[in-house]
């Protein structure tokens, strides 16, 4: 099982984001994406997420069994992604917005996993608050929540410590270590420490100038 | 499958707990239709004349009123990303959202169209077969809007523009669903109508959910 | 190497057309003098409608050219969309305000064309209203050009609605028909008989051919200027980044 990129290159409305980018991520192992603003982490992780096409390259994602799958459309649903935004319905209670997402992103049994991903992130507290009544931070932890709640192999992670204290951060952190402990794969663009020993990293250059006109 | 209807019992009941989504529909379709004897007078035979139009006219502009609000509050949030992402096909998720679209607009308005039919002297023959119209014209409401409703996802001011796009698509709708309706008041068979209505509900299922996906899958570039 | 192929298109299409442009722009002025003067002398005056039937050759082939620019834009349209040539979207953007153009051009001269007729400016006759309803259609489309910031997804969500457009123009001109003979039929603009006399056909042909140049010469300065457009705003970008 693994999961990488091949000469990737994107294109975003008249601008060369990055051009012939490689990564690869093995089981039990996170790539951490560095680089200035602007230098293309967010749109690497979309890209890896199938949201966004790549010009040119492509993406390869290798079953358990071996075989090689190329079509982002089929292998997506074994990704986790977390972007700038958290998926938090105001009119739902936390447990709410988890037990559907739980349910959604193929959790058999959606109130235990629920149940259990509050638990992890420190939320069985609030867990009939409803959502709007929510600070940025418990939004966050929501999110991050969202993940634990489904198993998938594949981690995208956009930022996931935006807005977190530390002990949330610690949470978030032994979160990543027990999903790497299982054999899960992570990519993450964050600027703080996660704990990410022994992890691999792949700085992106800053903006590249255009360098094509019509 | 349970992917599909749990999208379909969380936008439902999304939409019964944030304000009361199908009350302002049925509202904006009661004060719709209210305007009409006001503006034109109260004459029962003139009302009658109209009341088909009235009440079809009427029940496309407010089932047309929640739209923007399809994938607009799922995109803002982020959650349209992870819709995406998940193992149901974006088309399945387009339609299941079109489904939870007709639940909360489309059958409260079928409901109460019968009230606002006595309201403008409806013929009494023409009642059974206004139901039916509805029934099968407007899903193909939802389905087309949705077309709108992802194209116009991410765009400033995207109701109006919404309505721009849509109201067009619309009209072979509503010329059949209130051709039906004349059709049995005026004593001819309806059923030629109503079969072009099934057709064109048909060919919607088939068809609007891969545009609005097409759609969709652009916007969240 | 695919992406340098994938740019090098406008440039090619920019050299090919300013070529044609200067023929088709010749031919649209000579073949609409000359189907103007057919039509308005020498063609003979209907028996029944009298003069005011000339309009006619503006009527006719203005509703030709409104249908066939639609057709244009979403095959138009489906070439941006499935082979991504980046020139055919800003063609399908170039060709919306010329149709819909003609789409009005369609209306007002049938309305005046019907005021004689019928006494008054404005008869719901089928045509009319299926030219009416594309006429928002062209609207649309260009409405939704107009709103993204992103001219790449202005293209693509453009090129959808156009194609989701064509799928309806047949389904709106049938509900149309089929609304109009519920409703009594005003049948004064009957064209499609078989009996068109040559003096009537041959104006009419040359009209609608000078249109379809007048057209093609519009799309093309459009369409370039919109490359310039688009050069300019990538040079704006590098400046930005430097």
């Amino acid at each position: 099982m693994s999961f990488s990129g091949h000469n990737l290159t994107c294109i975003r409305g008249e601008r060369v984001v990055f051009r012939d980018l490689g990564f690869s991520v093995e089981p039990g192992n996170a790539l951490l994406l560095r680089g200035p603003n602007g230098s293309g982490k967010s749109t690497l992780l979309r890209l890896a997420a199938g949201f966004l096409k790549p010009e040119q390259g492509h993406l390869t994602y290798t079953h358990s069994d071996g075989s090689e799958d190329r079509d982002v459309e089929t292998f997506r649903e074994h990704i986790h992604y977390v972007g700038h935004l958290d998926p938090v319905k105001p009119a739902f209670t936390v447990f709410e917005n988890l037990e559907f997402w739980s349910g959604f992103e193929g959790n058999p049994d959606p109130k235990s996993g629920a149940e259990e991903a509050l638990d992890r992130m420190a939320l069985t507290h609030i867990a009939d608050v409803p959502g709007r009544y929510l600070s940025a931070g418990q939004r966050r932890r929501l999110n991050i929540a969202r993940i634990a709640a489904a198993k998938k192999p594949v981690w995208l992670l956009d930022e996931p410590s935006v807005s977190l204290d530390d002990a949330s951060v610690a949470l978030l952190a032994k979160l990543i270590a027990d999903h790497r402990a299982e054999g899960g794969m992570v990519i993450a663009a964050t600027h703080i420490d996660l704990g990410f020993e022994s992890s691999e990293t792949l700085v992106l250059a800053p903006a590249q100038m255009p360098e094509y006109a019509l | 499958m349970n992917r599909f209807f749990s999208l379909v019992r969380r936008d439902v009941s999304l939409a019964f707990r944030q304000g009361s989504a199908s009350t302002m529909v049925v509202m904006f379709f009661v004060l719709t239709v209210t305007l009409f004897p006001l503006g034109v007078g109260p004459e029962a035979n003139i009302l009658q004349r109209i009341s088909s139009g009235v009440l079809w006219v009427a029940a496309m502009l407010a089932s047309m009123l929640s739209l923007d609000r399809l994938f607009q509050a799922d995109f803002e949030d982020g959650s349209l990303d992870l819709l995406t992402l998940g193992s149901l096909p974006l088309e399945v998720t387009v339609l299941a959202k079109c489904l939870a679209h007709w639940l909360t607009t489309g059958l409260p308005l079928i409901i109460i169209a019968p009230v606002l039919g006595v309201l403008l002297h409806l013929e009494p023959s023409g009642f059974v077969t206004l139901m039916i119209t509805m029934l099968l014209g407007t899903p193909t409401l939802s389905l087309i809007g949705a077309i709108g409703a992802a194209l116009t996802v991410g765009v400033r001011r995207g109701g109006v523009l919404l309505s721009l796009l849509v109201i067009p698509l619309y009209i072979p709708v509503l010329i059949f669903g209130v051709g039906a309706i004349d059709a049995a008041i005026g004593g001819l068979t309806e059923r030629p109508h109503l079969l072009v209505l099934g057709a064109m509900l048909l060919g919607s299922v088939a068809l609007c959910p891969w545009a609005a996906a097409a759609a969709l899958k652009l916007n969240l570039e | 190497m695919q992406t340098l192929h994938k740019f090098a298109n406008p440039a090619r299409f920019v050299r090919m057309s300013s070529a044609l442009l200067p023929w088709m722009a010749g031919l649209s002025a000579v073949l609409i003098v000359v189907g103007l003067y057919l039509g308005f002398f020498v063609a003979p005056a209907d028996y029944q409608q009298g003069e005011s039937m000339r309009i006619m050759f503006v009527h006719v082939p203005s509703a030709w050219m409104s249908m066939f620019i639609y057709s244009g834009m979403a095959i138009a349209s489906a070439t941006g969309l499935i082979w991504k040539h980046p020139v055919a979207d800003l063609m399908a953007k170039a060709s919306a305000p010329v149709g819909a153009g003609f789409t009005f051009a369609t209306l007002a001269s049938g309305s005046l064309w019907g005021q004689p007729m019928w006494g008054t400016w404005w008869v719901w006759d089928a045509r009319l209203t299926s030219y009416l309803i594309l006429f928002f259609l062209y609207i649309g489309y260009m409405a939704l050009w107009e709103a993204f910031d992103d001219p790449q997804r202005a293209g693509k969500a453009a090129a959808i609605l156009a194609l989701v457009g064509a799928v309806n123009v047949p389904i709106i001109k049938f509900s149309v028909d089929w609304w109009n003979t519920l409703h009594q039929p005003a049948s004064v603009m009957k064209m499609d008989g078989p009996a068109i006399h040559a003096s009537m056909l041959v104006p009419l042909l040359t009209m609608a051919l000078g249109f379809t140049a007048f057209y093609i010469a519009v799309v093309i300065v459009r369409t370039q200027r919109e490359i310039m457009a688009r050069k300019v705003r990538t040079l704006r970008m590098a400046q930005v980044n430097q």
